[in-house]
């Protein structure tokens, strides 16, 4: 039995706790809002002092890639130019569903997407760059209606295990994995944006009617699904599957986290065509940015050679200025038999959505 | 057994303990309805959305693939719920009321799980149990060559019970503590069997804390997005991510709806189900010191039970933890301890607990005491927003905030609110079973030797609360602590959480800087669980 005497005035603390949900719930609670504030820019500065004659300004940037990947050479812009910055990390897709609800009240200067696809769904959110900016990049990389810019490449690969197979053993095309033979043995990841931006690459250089025929091809074949690359690489050196249809980079973080023992290599299907596709990760400046000359020089950090020569050394990226070096252990860019795809094509992912939606790949 | 009979009285006899106030003081009205203002803000914003859609859309929902998605759902739904019950029960039972070696241990370990976010288990799951796992790689000399699929149904059953049986197994445990012994001891005395004991008298006593619990796995379920993507299992919340992800925001909303709908009637049921059974005690109750019921030879077996839920459900997943973060130091990799969002997940955790067991207070006041239509109408909205996907919930507040209250947007409050939305059951659930072991009449005996209301409750009712209190701010505090849509999409530009880290590590396959802040969250979460089963154990024997 409790002995009331246990728990003397507990009423005092009941009153207590609901005078702390009122603040919460009702206003926002200053004393909470500045503490944030000091916190996240101790972390985004590294702690180094902003101190600064003319304003730098502010700029918010949010971020369909991960911190770990771009966090280092976005705070190599902050260093270099004293600007105030915010970054909001979230997965691309969740982002572009967020800036849609946010609608021009949004806080957003710059949206960094990991595929087109991100940035595409928000196009008409986003102001015109100026060339100056879109000139350096190939016009692959860019937006068609000028809208957004190309930041680093990524190709699209096969990956295998090269303790089962050899580059002999695989199709010069995506569409010869259609053949029966493969049956039970590829991995795939339909619900991921860049397969999705290699089926629309499908559908611009195969036709409607091909690209059916493919997505039925591989059904028939039973592929695995993942939900994404990471767990497709690590199946594939398990052998659980032979092949898997990803984005080139992640080998090379399995690579840096297992070692060389690590057992899965790239394939880039020699005859060329959608699966050999090389896309971009890119930004564009929302129209409602306060910040729009902030974003500018973002935009053109991002395309110095400092920030190239780290997207090719970091995060085993294809730079997009054409006197930087890719990464030795990479596949040079003018190797790989790249599709010529119009960029105003690939933004049709709702076209894409759809046929997957037909042939039962989507619900 | 005409002893035992009278202890649980039958409401429908049309006795209503004789109160001394009919209607419930406003103390417990206006809170109870603030929180209800609050979940409707999802739900209108989905409604918004959906009226908003094309034929197209309802034509996309309206197919034979929805419907085999319905199915899986409720499939998963109703077996994880089992699968919870199954385990919980026994482990609650062993490690309160018996002599269990390691119990205290054991107290502690079993309740962990909760603390591993869904995508995190899941994937350890897959490394471990898929065909050419780690575990086939130790079978493979027994001339094994390939495990059964783990993808689909298996792996999402097998990842979502053993994350969320400590749902049940808190509100269990504390309903077992509470739980009367004499009664226990009156059964023996009659010369029933301890099995039929534990059938006719524990099992009933019990079923307001299983079937709270329950209803919190099955909504779980129903609402978890990291276990089914990963083990590929397509049900209504793996389905409406995957809208988000192609950018179709109305087919998301319409399909929230049906979940909401779904769920709507898993409440109505549960509530149907729910009785109006009574578990006080009717006398003043003499809690004699506890013994422990002796298992003998049963020992045995039920610490096997014990080790292997607990090897599957919390070993596993801490080894593989531990030898990601070992693999990084031999490639020397520099680890760094994350400070910061450690920080950031104790405060922001920390003041979700207490929030939402401030708020889940008046609403279980509310319907235990005071209950009719509108009171349980209140209690069951608020688990609306634990049957939503976190994303739906985050996209809500985002949408309606931004546009009336601008200055709230991206902060701090706004997230703990959030919290409150998606996690107020977990909290309500504790305090609910508490409540219904607390006789009325205690505290009304308080108001007829004058004490106003609120101080009768404070001073009576509020003591005999604790158990459900500490257990609730847990529960919400272990499941804040590994919250990720709405800590993405919601919190301060800048504020990062272990939580969060841990999902960018794995996102881009960074598996040592993961492991790290995985473990923190583990090892911070034992503190509370450890003072928790301490205050248990105290309260026990006193």
């Amino acid at each position: 039995m409790y002995h009331l005497s246990n728990f003397p005035k507990l009423k005092p603390i009941f009153m207590a706790i609901w005078l702390l949900l009122i603040p919460i719930a009702s206003t926002a609670c200053s004393n909470s809002d500045t503490e944030m504030t000091a916190d996240s820019t101790s972390i985004i500065s590294g702690g180094i002092p902003v101190v600064n004659k003319a304003d730098p300004g502010n700029l918010i940037i949010y971020s369909g890639r991960g911190e770990l990947l771009v966090g280092p050479i976005i705070q190599q812009f902050q260093d270099a130019t004293s600007i105030n910055i915010s970054v909001k990390y979230g997965q691309t897709q969740e982002i572009a569903a967020t800036l849609l609800e946010e609608g021009n009240k949004s806080p957003a200067d710059i949206f960094f997407a990991s595929d087109p696809g991100g940035l595409g769904s928000v196009e008409d959110m986003l102001a015109p760059l100026s060339n100056e900016i879109l000139n350096l990049v190939p016009e692959w990389a860019r937006s068609s209606k000028g809208k957004w810019v190309g930041l680093s490449g990524r190709a699209r690969t096969v990956v295998y295990n090269p303790k089962n197979l050899t580059e002999a053993d695989l199709p010069n095309d995506m569409y010869g994995f259609t053949d029966p033979k493969w049956k039970n043995r590829i991995g795939w990841a339909p619900t991921n944006s860049s397969f999705q931006t290699m089926v629309t690459a499908m559908r611009a250089t195969w036709g409607e009617e091909k690209t059916r025929n493919w997505l039925e091809g591989i059904q028939a074949n039973k592929p695995t699904t993942y939900p994404k690359n990471v767990p497709q690489l690590a199946a594939v050196a398990a052998s659980e599957i032979d092949v898997g249809f990803v984005n080139h980079y992640y080998l090379y973080r399995f690579l840096a986290e297992e070692g060389e023992t690590f057992s899965a290599r790239n394939y880039h299907p020699s005859a060329g065509g959608p699966g050999s596709m090389v896309m971009v990760a890119g930004a564009g400046i929302l129209s409602t940015s306060e910040n729009p000359d902030n974003g500018q020089k973002f935009l053109q950090f991002m395309l110095s050679k400092p920030a190239q020569q780290y997207f090719a050394r970091q995060t085993f990226e294809y730079p997009l200025l054409e006197d930087i070096k890719t990464n030795p252990i990479l596949t040079p860019l003018n190797e790989i038999k790249k599709p010529h795809v119009p960029v105003s094509k690939l933004a049709d992912i709702r076209g894409t959505v759809n046929l997957l939606r037909e042939t039962g790949v989507l619900p | 057994m005409t002893l035992i009979e009278p202890r649980i009285i039958k409401a429908s006899s049309g006795y209503r303990g004789g109160r001394l106030v009919s209607r419930p003081p406003l103390f417990v009205w206006i809170p109870a309805i603030l929180v209800l203002a609050a979940m409707i803000v999802p739900i209108s914003y989905l409604v918004l959305r959906t009226i908003g859609a094309g034929t197209e859309t309802f034509e996309l929902i309206f197919k034979p693939r929805t419907f085999d998605i319905l199915t899986r759902s409720l499939l998963l739904m109703g077996s994880v719920s089992i699968g919870s019950i199954l385990i919980a029960v026994p482990i609650g039972w062993l490690t309160v009321k018996t002599d269990l070696p390691f119990r205290r241990i054991f107290s502690v370990i079993t309740i962990l799980p909760l603390v591993i976010p869904s995508y995190i288990g899941a994937f350890i799951l897959v490394i471990f149990l898929s065909p050419k796992g780690i575990l086939q790689g130790w079978l493979a000399p027994l001339g094994i060559d390939r495990l059964p699929e783990i993808y689909g149904f298996p792996g999402a059953f097998l990842t979502l019970t053993l994350l969320t049986y400590p749902y049940v197994l808190l509100p269990v445990r504390a309903a077992l503590i509470k739980l009367d012994w004499s009664t226990y001891e009156a059964s023996l005395t009659l010369g029933v069997t301890q099995i039929q004991t534990f059938i006719r008298i524990t099992l009933p006593m019990l079923r307001p804390a299983i079937v709270t619990g329950t209803l919190l796995v099955a909504l779980y379920a129903l609402s978890d997005f990291g276990a089914v993507s990963i083990l590929h299992y397509e049900t209504f919340t793996w389905a409406i991510y995957i809208q988000y992800g192609n950018f179709a925001r109305e087919v998301a909303a319409a399909l929230s709806v049906v979940l909401i709908i779904l769920a709507i009637s898993l409440l109505y049921m549960e509530s149907r189900t729910r009785g109006r059974a009574k578990y006080y005690n009717v006398s003043t109750g003499t809690h004699r010191r506890q013994k422990s019921i002796r298992l003998g030879i049963w020992r045995w077996p039920a610490v096997i039970f014990c080790i292997s839920v607990v090897s599957f459900s919390f070993v596993m997943p801490v080894s593989i933890l531990v030898y990601w973060v070992i693999r990084g130091i031999s490639f020397s990799e520099q680890l760094t301890i994350p400070w910061s969002q450690l920080g950031n997940t104790l405060y922001v955790s920390g003041l979700a607990a207490l929030v939402a067991v401030a708020a889940a207070l008046p609403i279980a006041m509310l319907s235990i005491r005071y209950p009719g239509r509108i009171s349980t109408l209140l209690e069951r909205c608020s688990y609306i927003g634990f049957a939503l996907p976190g994303i739906v919930v985050a996209l809500s507040m985002v949408f309606f905030v931004i546009r009336y209250a601008t200055p709230l947007y991206q902060t701090l409050p706004l997230l703990i609110f959030s919290y409150l939305i998606l996690f107020l059951p977990a909290a309500l659930s504790s305090i609910n079973t508490s409540f219904l072991q607390v006789n009325p009449k205690l505290e009304e005996a308080a108001r007829i030797l004058g004490r106003s209301q609120l101080k009768a409750f404070g001073t009576i009712t509020l003591p005999l609360l604790i158990p459900g209190l500490l257990a609730g701010a847990s529960m919400v505090l272990l499941l804040t602590m590994k919250e990720l849509p709405a800590t993405l999409l919601l919190s301060p530009i800048g504020f990062k959480t272990l939580a969060t880290s841990i999902w960018w590590a794995t996102e881009d396959a960074f598996f040592t800087k993961a492991a790290v802040p995985a473990l923190l969250l583990i090892i911070v979460s034992i503190i509370p669980m450890t003072f928790l089963v301490s205050l248990d154990q105290k309260r026990k024997g006193s």
